[in-house]
């Protein structure tokens, strides 16, 4: 199979610039193959661990499209087979970004239950049905596709929260044992950590354990409204 | 002046509300002068003036017309905060967007009153 896949080394390259590789393979998936190129050629750098979706390491644009290497199956992909950092954060070296802005990001909106009542003899209950509110939010393994798919992130990384965040946010909001849901609404009521979501969907769209951040962020809008009329 | 990012401007869910309810009124607006147009077809001078002679048309005209601006507003401004980085530029286009937009209020009065 053909490859394509960009290369760039900021203390030795001028510029980035996109290098050929072929590689004998033909099922599994995508990450076989790079674990194959780079027995070929190691100064390839890349992030990878458990190799079975739940890391959120090898998150890379494959094709022009965000999603992890790992569960991407060589068969779907189209040769040569275009790989890319995620786009929209600096690159370190290779396939590997500085994720420190969408961390940042995301530990700002506390992700984490506040409660201050105290801690009781063993956990703090929920009933099946609240639980089942936090079903499609807290799957999410922060490997990153959606936020660097998000335009709204790409223009505004250091004020928009982004698909990630958000939907860790709401998670955090719809949970019944969390006691600071009006200072959560109160910190997202703002133009930019929230509103510049424009239900452009593209983190739907690539989100590889197929979690909805609009519909959280819908959510979260429609709880706001409630609260406001 | 530090340099450290800013946010907490506590108005986002303001306008976003107001955004989709001028949508609103401007799709009712839009759907009712479409369904009128397609029951009085040929209309002429004389028929758009008896048509903008009654007062409900007049107000609900300028309704929309006032939705539309503070729509457009909403919309514009959010150009300006996802592509415009420089501060005193993304206020400049903010004061000259707004004053245009009045500028456009007192006219369409002035065109709907003045017929």
């Amino acid at each position: 199979m053909k490859f394509r896949i960009y290369r760039y080394n900021p203390e030795t390259d001028a510029a980035p610039f996109m290098q050929d590789y072929e590689v004998e393979i033909a099922q599994g998936m995508l990450l076989d193959a790079l674990i194959l190129i780079k027995e070929q050629d190691d100064s390839l750098s890349l992030r990878k661990s458990c190799r079975e979706g739940v890391c959120g390491s090898d998150a890379m644009n494959i094709n022009g499209r965000n999603g992890l290497a790992c569960i991407t199956p060589l068969s779907i992909l189209k040769e040569p087979v275009e790989l890319r950092p995620l786009p929209g954060l600096p690159v370190i070296r290779d396939l590997i970004v500085d994720m420190t802005q969408f961390f940042k990001q995301y530990h700002s909106i506390k992700p984490y239950l506040v409660n201050n009542d105290p801690p009781p003899e063993t956990e703090r209950l929920q009933s099946p049905a609240q639980r089942e509110h936090l079903n499609g939010l807290y799957e999410c393994i922060l490997c990153g596709c959606c936020s660097t798919s998000c335009p709204s992130f790409w223009w505004n990384p250091d004020k928009f929260v982004g698909p990630a965040g958000l939907l860790q946010a709401y998670r955090f909001i719809a949970d019944t044992r969390d006691q600071a849901t009006s200072e959560r609404l109160d910190d997202l009521e703002d133009p930019y950590r929230l509103f510049r979501c424009h239900t452009i969907m593209n983190c739907v769209d690539v989100c590889p354990k197929e979690l909805n951040p609009t519909e959280a962020i819908g959510h979260i809008k429609d709880m706001m409204v409630r609260r406001l009329v | 002046m530090v340099s450290r990012v800013v946010v907490g401007a506590h108005y986002g869910l303001k306008d976003w509300l107001i955004q989709r309810v001028t949508a609103g009124v401007m799709a009712l607006g839009g759907a009712s002068l479409a369904v009128y147009l397609a029951f009085h077809p040929h209309l002429g001078y004389a028929g758009w003036a008896a048509l903008f002679s009654s007062g409900p048309v007049r107000t609900f005209s300028l309704l929309f017309l006032v939705c539309l601006y503070y729509h457009a507003w909403i919309g514009v401004r959010d150009i300006a905060m996802d592509y415009i980085k420089l501060v005193w530029l993304r206020f400049l286009i903010h004061v000259l967007v707004i004053l245009t937009l009045i500028v456009y209020a007192i006219w369409s009065f002035q065109i709907l009153w003045g017929l």
